[in-house]
């Protein structure tokens, strides 16, 4: 459509940020990429998404759209007359609803494959990280896609997450295809498709994404200790407990961009 | 559509059950409702709901639909005639799905925290509700429904929590109407509509349900 004006706000090694571009990609849509810096957010998006200051942010005309599956629906819905994502009828349109659901709610936050997870949480994790590909699995049978015989909205919220296999496998010492053999077809498969190819991370440069973020948080904790070392011992030990719970819910948050 | 065959499984007290109940209602739709005994899940349940084995479960001409919004939305496009409740246009459509999202990742777990917890913890949940309704009331405006001029999926998606406000204000010892008056009468608009009339829990019931559970939960 001429005269359209299409803008992401995103992060690079975003998941949910890939799977916008991906859709986008799919419909042919010309846009202009913003990468967003999460620790020092831009007024755009502070402006756009006021209400959870997160990416991916969709600017349709000056007109924001939110939360990374309901700008999938919304490209889908406004792009329809190309490489449909969601399926017409209403009740394959609900399953398709379900998985998408289901990966969101099994595969990202809940995984603590960081860098400071170890032992039995780090088990733990894996576990239930590898139990979720499995229902996966068991959901794309022989299919060559989630959507069927065609790459649809199921395949677009998943494939993303491919991107941060290799950083997970490293902070894991874990193999995931070893584990889950279709799943990894599934993805090699995918990622033939240029829409793919172009809009993920490079898996490298996720791990190493992650590993900065850790290492900014781990510098802050050795400064504190290093000044307070003729302080209080008891002070000490409760703020590094704090900055211990501070590690973990701003490694969730990179995690969830 | 003559010879459909509608099942709702799900509870009494899930503000879940209720939205697929509204929606069903809005639509004129004639459906069974089976009560689930959680502590006791029937085979049926866990057939058609494997993955989550959680209510409520639309059952179709057999077919089972989980996830309460996902049922709604299917709902509103098999049934597309009657009382549309999600708008037509897709940018209002994404702004719709939005705070219905919204409703979905705030509400349920800070209205838990209220009656969960106590003390500090529960001084900041009560807060935090209060904070999330204001921003409700500010998405609202000056509308008579978050649909607009009509009853919509927004309203569906919150309208059931209304029943639980007198548990989580005996528990957290505020008044939303005081808090956040508008938001009270949009509830009020919505209840005299039969289709959420019928669905709605008696909150008295709401409220000794969540005693009843805090005993058998070993919280004070």
């Amino acid at each position: 459509m001429a005269g359209e004006e299409v803008i992401l706000l995103s992060v690079y090694a975003s998941m949910f940020s890939m799977r916008v571009r991906i859709a986008l990609a799919e419909k042919g849509v010309k846009y202009e990429l913003k990468e967003e810096d999460l620790t020092n957010k831009s007024l755009l998006l502070l402006e756009m998404n006021s209400v959870h200051k997160k990416v991916p942010v969709l600017l349709h005309n000056g007109k924001p759209i939110l939360e990374s599956l309901i700008i999938v629906q919304y490209i889908d819905e406004v792009w329809h007359d190309k490489n449909p994502l969601e399926p017409s009828d209403p009740y394959e349109r609900a399953q398709a609803r379900f998985w998408a659901d289901f990966i969101d709610k099994k595969v990202p936050c809940k995984i603590s494959l960081q860098w400071a997870a170890k032992g039995e949480e780090l088990e733990a994790a894996k576990k239930e990280f590898i139990e979720a590909l499995k229902v996966l699995e068991g959901e794309l049978g022989d299919k060559p896609y989630f959507g069927g015989e065609e790459f649809g909205y199921v395949d677009v919220a998943l494939i993303p997450f491919y991107s941060w296999f290799h950083a997970y496998e490293t902070c894991g010492n874990f193999k995931i295809g070893a584990q889950c053999p279709k799943f990894a077809a599934w993805a090699k498969r995918c990622m033939q498709r240029e829409s793919v190819s172009k809009s993920l991370a490079d898996p490298e440069k996720v791990y190493d994404f992650r590993a900065l973020t850790g290492l900014q948080i781990f510098f802050i904790i050795y400064m504190f200790d290093f000044y307070c070392l003729n302080s209080l011992d008891f002070i000490r030990s409760q703020v590094r407990l704090l900055l211990n719970f501070v590690i973990r819910i701003s490694s969730k948050q990179a995690v969830c961009y | 559509m003559a010879g459909d065959k509608v099942v709702v499984l799900g509870t009494y007290v899930s503000m879940f059950s209720m939205r697929a109940q509204v929606a069903l209602n809005e639509k004129g739709i004639e459906y069974e409702k089976k009560e689930e005994d959680l502590a006791n899940k029937s085979p049926l349940f866990l057939e058609m709901n494997p993955v989550h084995k959680k209510i409520p479960v639309l059952i179709h001409n057999g077919k089972p639909v989980c996830e309460s919004l996902i049922i709604v939305q299917y709902i509103d496009e098999v049934w597309h005639d009657k009382n549309p409740l999600l708008p037509s246009d897709p940018y209002q459509r994404a702004q719709a799905r939005f705070w219905a999202d919204f409703v979905d990742k705030k509400v349920y777990d800070c209205g838990r925290r209220i009656w969960a917890t106590k003390g500090e913890e529960k001084e900041a949940a009560k807060k935090e509700f209060i904070g999330i309704m204001k921003t409700l009331e500010g998405e609202l405006g000056n509308k008579p429904y978050f649909g607009g001029e009509d009853f919509g999926y927004v309203d569906v998606a919150l309208i059931p929590f209304y029943c639980w406000f007198h548990a989580y204000e005996n528990f957290g010892n505020f008044k939303t109407e005081t808090e956040c008056p508008k938001l009270v009468e949009w509830a009020k608009r919505c209840m005299q509509r039969e289709s959420v009339s019928k669905s709605l829990a008696d909150p008295h019931k709401i409220y000794e349900f969540v005693v009843s559970l805090k005993k058998k939960l070993g919280i004070e």
